[in-house]
């Protein structure tokens, strides 16, 4: 596993999403009301609305096209809608927090 | 019979029992086809389970309502012909009837009232109305109009065959795609029994609304008596919690709740962050209690808000600049052209409330082209003030009996970015020509020779709805005071997501009359209230404009970019 660092803490306000590029992905990445930090693929899997711009509530993010439920922590979208988004592990080290990414796994794209 | 006789038990045609199947001897009782209450005899099996539930319960000691008699109906094919009866469907010298005979379609249909009541009825070769029927007979329904309208057919769209004739394919929901039969199944998987189950669990009618009177009939079919509108009637804000608006609204009043967190914590929502349904709600009761008091949220608002334009489908934004009145100018024109170019823009478009639309704006661009406009906030993303469209008027107008341009800047200066519960559109048309289109908008007016005519709660969306003529005043200043008074009203009274033409049916008009016109001291008081709420506004585009921070939070995207590869 590599650990990329995405920014500082302070660049991610609370219950919010914000968008990053890493190797060729988008991503949004999460910082919940408790401070934990989640990074998921910043597409729905509905009609492709960015996760970033939607409303956080607790550990879930609504797309702000359609209002789909998305879990930060597995992906899974919520019922009554069904699909599934990539999620990333995220690690706060010092003031930086970072995403870590499998060196073997084939990124898309 | 004779058992009974002989014992000494009162007998008239049958066994002569009372409202909890006591003979005239106690401890004895009687059920079934020799019972005889309050003068009738049952020959069907119906009645007679009735009637053992009462009796059982009795026995048992368990409370019971008293066996009032059951209403006889029957359903029957009769060479092939669908027959239904019910209650009293025979004429007497007390009863008229109301009869529809279609040979054509071979229907006959027979509703007997007594004292304008519904007693009974017959329905030979449809009775889809048979359900309908029954409920009007068991509530001793008074007769109306829409009774009428609905049994005879004449003018009321919404009758329940029309829900009848849909196939499980057929679509109901057309904003999520929800088809009659996916509402039926799900209704039977998870026993469901009211609308907003329905909504939660297949989204039909969570979008726009305009699907709910069907949702709810098909419901009302699927469930027969069983079915309870009562429970509609108290609808909860969203799914966090069992309070519905006016409770949430009153709560904020009396226990003096100013944030949105600390609502949700006092009337312990069941979930601690509540969702994209009552967070902007509640943001916005706040505010509408609390004029003075409650800071804005804005990770409460909706996306659209939060950023102060419309997100699109491929996650761009559009940018609609404020032009009082519908009015622009060569100079604006060349400004809108100008940043067209510079930054891209995929279409320039005129919208439907006289602005020019900039389509397909990245994210980080909304504040250099707000910046580079120099024009305030159309609102165009927001519950708010819309737009007031104007017709050219008295200026130009052959036919102009009133000033209508001038009006109607007037109005969109007073209001602009007021927040209300949702997007408000408002007009001004100079004759009854209403080349403005006044009839449709939420409040729309029309000069007419001498004065001006306020028409309200009008829509040319999801609800097609004409507006109602809410009063005519004699000067432009009167138009202002009861729009003020109105908006304001509204504001106090109506959920959160729905438009003056929902509300208005709701509330009903004459309501309205009497808060806004008639009282003049209550139009005052409102006039005020809603004084108070514009003095919080701020021009949002230039607000953020000027704000480094929140450029960089709520706009600024490349700076997190990693050029780190793989």
């Amino acid at each position: 596993m590599e650990a990329i660092t995405i920014g500082k803490i302070a660049d991610f306000p609370k219950q919010m999403g914000r968008v990053v590029h890493v190797a060729g992905m988008e991503l949004a990445v999460f910082r919940l009301s408790t401070d934990q930090f989640r990074i998921l693929e910043n597409r729905c899997p509905h009609r492709g609305g960015p996760l970033a711009e939607g409303i956080v509530s607790g550990k879930y993010v609504f797309c702000p096209l359609h209002e789909w439920k998305i879990s930060t922590l597995d992906g899974n979208v919520q019922e009554p809608d069904e699909g599934c988004v990539q999620v990333f592990q995220a690690k706060v080290e010092g003031e930086n927090v970072q995403i870590m990414l499998d060196k073997t796994t084939p990124m898309t794209q | 019979m004779e058992v009974a006789k002989e014992a000494g038990i009162e007998v008239n045609r049958g066994i002569v029992v009372n409202d909890y199947m006591e003979t005239s001897i106690p401890d004895v009782y009687a059920v079934g086809e020799c019972a005889e209450h309050r003068g009738t005899v049952y020959g069907l099996v119906a009645p007679h389970r009735d009637q053992g539930t009462v009796l059982a319960k009795h026995l048992c000691g368990v409370e019971t309502q008293a066996y009032t008699g059951s209403i006889l109906s029957t359903k029957l094919k009769v060479s092939e012909v669908d027959v239904f009866s019910a209650g009293a469907f025979r004429d007497t010298e007390d009863t008229r009837a109301l009869r529809v005979q279609d040979e054509w379609n071979g229907i006959y249909k027979k509703m007997v009232l007594q004292d304008d009541q519904v007693v009974g009825g017959v329905l030979f070769g449809d009775t889809s109305d048979a359900a309908f029927m029954q409920k009007l007979i068991k509530e001793k329904s008074p007769m109306t109009e829409e009774i009428y309208q609905k049994w005879t057919g004449h003018g009321g769209s919404g009758s329940s065959s029309g829900v009848e004739q849909l196939t499980a394919e057929d679509q109901v929901c057309d904003c999520n795609g929800v088809t009659k039969g996916t509402i039926l199944a799900t209704m039977q998987e998870k026993g469901l029994t009211s609308f907003n189950e329905v909504k939660r669990h297949t989204k039909a009618g969570g979008s726009c609304g305009g699907c709910k009177p069907l949702v709810e009939q098909i419901i009302q079919g699927e469930m027969g008596d069983n079915y309870d509108p009562d429970a509609e009637s108290h609808t909860p804000i969203c799914d966090c919690t069992e309070l519905s608006r006016d409770e949430v609204v009153e709560a904020i009043r009396s226990k003096h709740l100013t944030m949105v967190r600390e609502t949700m914590n006092v009337l312990d929502w069941k979930n601690d962050e509540g969702c994209p349904k009552c967070r902007p709600a509640l943001n916005y009761y706040l505010g509408m209690v609390w004029p003075k008091e409650h800071e804005d949220e804005r990770v409460s608002r909706v996306v659209n808000e939060q950023r102060n334009a419309n997100i699109q489908n491929d996650g761009t934004y559009s940018v609609i600049p404020r032009m009082y009145g519908g009015v622009t100018s060569p100079e604006e024109l060349r400004k809108i052209a100008e940043v067209a170019e510079k930054y891209n823009v995929r279409m320039v478009k005129m919208t439907g409330g006289q602005r020019i639309n900039l389509l397909g704006v990245q994210k980080s661009d909304l504040p250099k082209i707000w910046e580079e406009l120099g024009m305030p906030s159309g609102h165009a993303y927001a519950k708010a003030l819309r737009t007031v469209k104007t017709c050219v008027g008295s200026d130009f107008c052959r036919f102009g009996t009133q000033d209508s341009i001038q009006l109607g800047i007037d109005m969109e200066k007073a209001y602009e970015g007021l927040s209300t519960p949702h997007k408000v559109k408002m007009s001004v048309s100079a004759c009854p020509r209403n080349c403005a289109e006044s009839g449709i908008k939420d409040v729309g007016v029309v000069g007419v020779e001498g004065g001006w005519e306020l028409y309200v709660g009008g829509n040319a969306g999801v609800n097609l709805r004409g507006g109602d003529l809410l009063c005519k005043v004699d000067t432009e200043a009167e138009v202002l005071e009861v729009t003020s008074a109105f908006l304001q009203f509204y504001r106090e009274t109506a959920a959160y997501w729905e438009r003056t033409s929902m509300w208005i049916e709701n509330i009903g008009l004459e309501k309205v009359k009497a808060a806004v016109v008639e009282d003049l001291e209550n139009r005052k008081r409102l006039v005020n209230r809603l004084e108070e709420a514009l003095e919080k506004r701020e021009e949002p585009w230039g607000k953020d404009v000027n704000d480094a921070k929140t450029r960089t939070t709520w706009y600024k995207e490349p700076e997190l970019e990693t050029t780190t590869k793989q």
